[in-house]
């Protein structure tokens, strides 16, 4: 049901007002304007779950407004299967992340704030754009923002972690820039992902631009061996940084495969399957091997997101119903149970100030509330049934098992060993048996502290056991862009603008020659 | 009077701003030290007439006069530069009274030399012939040599000055030679003589390239171009604040207009050639201003790599008009170049405003360090650093992101995507050493043992400067409609 009430927009400017009113906050006040600003945007999206039509493949809640005359970009937003739950699950985080950061952050709050709701404006405006160069401004207006929000209130590392994050992000994202302007020469002179999704392209040509997107999309995931960034990061962030950083940002580079790279360069997808299934099989294992491995909490999920984020490659790349829907669905999974377990590692660092294992051991006496939570967030990491991620992580096996049987298996070993950190993690921090001069008088949660954990326990569970509502939204979106994959082949190799010469397609019979060796 | 009455009408803005320049530097010794400011007054009002006249001169699209025999042009593309020339101009002489009160140099005649580097600029823009142009550029040098060398007590400030002269002097022997060569030629030194010459001799012939490198050279200095720009760093480091800016944008971009029209009117006939010259140029412009301003600790200096870094980009822009083929024939690369430049004085000229006025005791700070902290003791003033930072770096939503959009678009519309992708590996770069400066505002305590922190002086001119520059940043990131069209219209009188 399209409403020309404009939703989205909506979306995007309450956190943006929240965060120029912070210019006239005070320390005391600004995170109780950022509560609002962040409540206020989650009442304007919850409703467009129930408005969302399911049964319609074309996208929602649509605007269209000319923006840049020339060339012609347009401020065009949508809303489908796809986008819906990564928009709510960003609205439904945000919150929790300014409860988290309530007395966690006590220096400059008014910029801390203010950076949060940026942040938001931003994340959401990545998944509502339908114009590939407002698309890109909304990506790379996250840098400066999450820069300070790891450089400023981070860990005793930070600038480090803060300088890599930037570098890393801006060198994949420029590369995808120069993607996107050669798709508008060669996908009819315009930046409309819907246009250029419907476009065919030389076989050459759409294997530089999935390298260019995938340079782009693979650091943000991040793709094995694209991933060294994110222990720095999650390590250094603060607590509402680090949920923002796995909830989020990770999704988007999933978002950006499912949205550009499957639809609009369909053949190239084809051929570099292998690589991706690959890159996401030893990510899984590899992730799943180094969070063994780690004493740091924090850098355990860190390790474990690694793992978990190859599920939902993993899925993308198999290419078919199952997995792809596997891969959305374990796209909000993810968000919903690393979100708490961050959230959880917050909580008790504010307590004994360390995230080692060593120091937070046997909570379960002193903290039983926060202890039930935290099982609760371990156990659907790590894909128990009857919670959220086994939902997810099933599809998507099902979804890889029709594609490869090794791959399924070897796949599997990741959840394997996800239970095992995860379990050890759990005896250890909390059934363990505490030294005595350790842990002297712990609060349990208080009630900000359990407004931020509970609503994510309940989403595992109703997901977990109930995931149709979720799966039903994205179903025909999914089909769409399984139908737009298996179109018209390869377009003839004649570019169709004449602007495009010589340097693009010279290395075309080099290309397919790799092509014929991948085959 | 009747005779050359259209020809002088035609030059009137020109004739205002030298007039005024005279007036200033005649009326200096007559006005008493507490009363320099009615000279930078005097000077801004000229501006504002000039603004007037020209916009008035040409209000039609596409109209073209040719005034003295065509020795030179008032056409909409000139129109374009002088506007930005004039509003420059206007903001460094705002940024120039506090900051030459605070350094003790507020010289009357200072307005007067920035005057007449003006009227070399308008001469460079409108010039539609080899001599008239080497004209004003030799009055812009001129002018700028002394401008460099005005703070006598700075023995850095002196040896800036002496250094840009002698390699000035240099550079301008190298165009003159150039000229001298195609004057052999064509007979000539009016570019429509040349472009015809160049057509009967064909582009082969050797005279013709060699004389086209030696004006390559000659101008390559100018835009600070590797392997040209050894000047730049130390000029830049050594003049005062203000000046330095003024050379950073406004004698940047006067030289960019002039090379433009040179190279496309005048040598429009190898463009094979110079396109393949100048995409060297730009690539080793652009990675050796990024990779060495890395290690600059002197913001100052810092900035100076960071611009010869960006005359690279905009040389992109002027490769893409070179190889540019079909419809568009290279407006795209010529317009994107007067987008990228418009924006680039902005955040260059908000950044150096910034820099001039932070103080240490009575001393710019200058270096990098200096701004440590400032985030928390001027959170105001760290967060336009921030903006005019994240813009060089071309980050979305900011100006800067914007000109280089342009830019590279024209480079990806010409076949140069590798081109293109070499050089966004090169901006990351480059967002390493801006970043930098984020980082210590923001993140790094500022030593307790310093008795005196840096902090920003304000005052109400600043602040203008600022607003306008912030403004332009936001502004233009947010909505470049205005200058898009207004560039691409400009560049429709090209040929």
């Amino acid at each position: 049901m399209t409403s020309s009430f404009p939703w989205l927009s909506l979306l995007l400017v309450l956190p943006l007002a929240g965060a120029i009113a912070m210019y006239f906050a005070t320390e005391a006040t600004a995170k109780w304007i950022a509560l609002a600003a962040t409540l206020a945007d989650l009442f304007v999206a919850l409703p467009l779950w129930w408005l969302f039509d399911p049964q319609a493949s074309q996208m929602q809640f649509t605007e269209h407004v000319a923006w840049i005359t020339v060339p012609p970009i347009y401020y065009s937003l949508g809303l489908d299967g796809i986008s819906l739950p990564l928009v709510l699950m960003t609205a439904g985080i945000m919150p929790l992340c300014v409860l988290a950061s309530w007395n966690a952050i006590t220096t400059r709050v008014r910029g801390f704030m203010a950076m949060l709701l940026v942040m938001e404006t931003a994340m959401v405006g990545v998944f509502v754009a339908l114009d590939f160069v407002l698309f890109y401004v909304f990506w790379e207006a996250m840098l400066i923002p999450m820069y300070l929000l790891i450089g400023v209130w981070g860990g005793a590392n930070r600038l480090y972690a803060a300088i890599k994050f930037f570098l890393y992000t801006l060198v994949g994202s420029l590369l995808l820039l120069v993607a996107i302007f050669v798709l508008y020469f060669y996908g009819g002179h315009t930046f409309d992902i819907l246009a250029l999704s419907q476009g065919t392209y030389p076989a050459s040509l759409q294997m530089w631009l999935f390298l260019a997107f995938f340079a782009a999309f693979a650091v943000k995931v991040p793709m094995f061996p694209f991933h060294t960034w994110l222990p720095d990061a999650h390590v250094e962030a603060p607590t509402a940084g680090s949920v923002i950083l796995a909830s989020i940002l990770l999704k988007m580079g999933t978002y950006g495969f499912l949205r550009f790279s499957l639809p609009m360069l369909p053949d190239a997808s084809r051929i570099f399957t292998p690589m991706m299934v690959v890159l996401s099989i030893i990510a899984i294992i590899y992730g799943a091997y180094m969070a063994l491995a780690q004493v740091d909490l924090k850098k355990l999920i860190a390790y474990s997101s690694v793992s978990h984020m190859g599920f939902v490659t993993l899925g993308l790349f198999v290419m078919n119903q199952q997995g792809i829907e596997g891969a959305v669905l374990q796209m909000v999974n993810h968000g919903i149970t690393t979100g708490g377990l961050f959230l959880c590692v917050g909580i008790i660092y504010e307590r004994t100030h360390s995230r080692l294992i060593a120091d937070n051991v046997g909570l379960a006496s002193p903290m039983p509330q926060y202890a039930v939570l935290l099982v609760i967030f371990a156990l659907s990491s790590l894909g128990l049934p009857g919670t959220n991620s086994f939902v997810g992580e099933f599809l998507v096996l099902v979804g890889t098992f029709l594609w490869s049987k090794v791959a399924t298996a070897l796949a599997s070993l990741g959840i394997i060993l996800a239970a095992t950190y995860l379990l050890w993690m759990i005896q250890r921090v909390v059934f363990g048996v505490p030294s005595p001069h350790h842990l002297p008088k712990l609060k349990d949660l208080n009630r900000r502290e359990l407004a931020t954990l509970v609503p994510l326990a309940l989403l595992v569970f109703l997901i977990g056991i109930f995931p149709n509502p979720l799966v039903s939204r994205m179903h025909q979106s999914v089909t769409n862009t399984i139908a737009s994959m298996s179109r018209a082949k390869v377009a003839p190799t004649a570019p169709p603008s004449a602007g495009l010469t010589g340097p693009l397609l010279a290395v075309g019979g080099e290309q397919l020659k790799i092509q014929g060796a991948l085959r | 009077m009747s005779l050359y009455g259209a020809d002088l009408l035609a030059l009137l803005p020109e004739l205002i701003v030298v007039f005024a320049a005279c007036l200033v530097i005649v009326l200096d010794p007559i006005t008493p030290a507490s009363r320099r400011d009615l000279l930078a007054w005097l000077s801004i009002g000229s501006l504002a007439l000039c603004i007037g006249l020209t916009g008035w001169q040409i209000n039609e699209l596409n109209v073209r006069v040719s005034a003295f025999s065509d020795l030179v042009v008032v056409d909409a593309y000139a129109r374009f530069w002088k506007i930005l020339l004039y509003g420059v101009t206007a903001l460094t002489i705002f940024m120039s009274l506090p900051y030459l009160k605070a350094e003790r140099v507020h010289l009357g005649e200072y307005y007067g030399f920035i005057l007449l580097a003006l009227s070399g600029m308008m001469v460079m823009v409108s010039g539609a012939d080899l001599l008239t142009i080497y004209l004003g550029t030799e009055l812009m040098s001129l002018s700028l040599y002394i401008m460099t060398g005005l703070n006598r007590a700075k023995p850095r400030s002196l040896e800036a000055a002496a250094k840009y002269f002698v390699l000035g002097a240099f550079s301008s022997g190298i165009l003159l030679y150039g000229i001298s060569l195609l004057y052999g030629m064509a007979g000539s030194t009016k570019l429509a003589s040349i472009a015809g010459a160049i057509g009967t001799r064909g582009a082969d012939d050797p005279l013709v390239l060699i004389a086209t490198i030696l004006i390559a050279v000659g101008f390559s200095f100018k835009l600070a171009a590797v392997p040209f720009h050894m000047w730049t760093p130390d000029v830049y480091q050594g003049a005062p604040t203000s000046v330095t800016a003024f050379m950073a944008v406004a004698s940047k971009a006067a030289s960019f207009a002039a090379f433009m029209r040179v190279f496309v009117e005048g040598l429009g006939g190898l463009k094979a050639d110079w396109s393949v010259l100048f995409l060297v140029i730009a690539v080793i412009t652009l990675v050796l201003g990024n990779v060495v301003a890395i290690v600059q600790t002197n913001i100052k200096r810092m900035l100076a790599y960071s611009s010869i870094a960006h005359a690279g980009y905009a040389l992109i822009g002027f490769v893409a008009a070179g190889l540019g083929v079909g419809a568009s024939g290279g407006t795209p690369g010529l317009a994107s170049i007067m987008i990228y430049l418009t924006l680039y004085s902005f955040m260059t000229l908000g950044a150096f405003a910034l820099i001039g006025m932070l103080r240490k005791g009575g001393v710019e700070g200058e270096e990098i360090e200096d701004f440590t902290g400032l985030a928390k003791r001027q959170p105001l003033a760290a967060f336009l650093m921030l903006l005019f930072m994240a813009s060089l770096a071309g980050i979305p939503p900011t100006a800067g992101f914007i000109g280089k959009f342009y830019v590279f678009m024209a480079a990806v519309e010409a076949g140069l995507a590798w081109l293109a992708a070499i050089a966004l590996i090169f901006a990351a770069v480059s967002a390493y050493y801006y970043m930098r400066v984020v980082m210590v505002m923001y993140m790094r305590e500022p030593d307790p043992s310093s008795v005196e922190q840096p902090r920003l002086v304000a005052s109400p001119a600043l602040s203008f400067v600022l607003a306008c520059a912030v403004a332009g940043v936001i502004l233009f990131g947010l909505y470049p409609n205005p200058l898009v069209s207004f560039a691409l219209q400009s560049v429709l009188t090209f040929k």
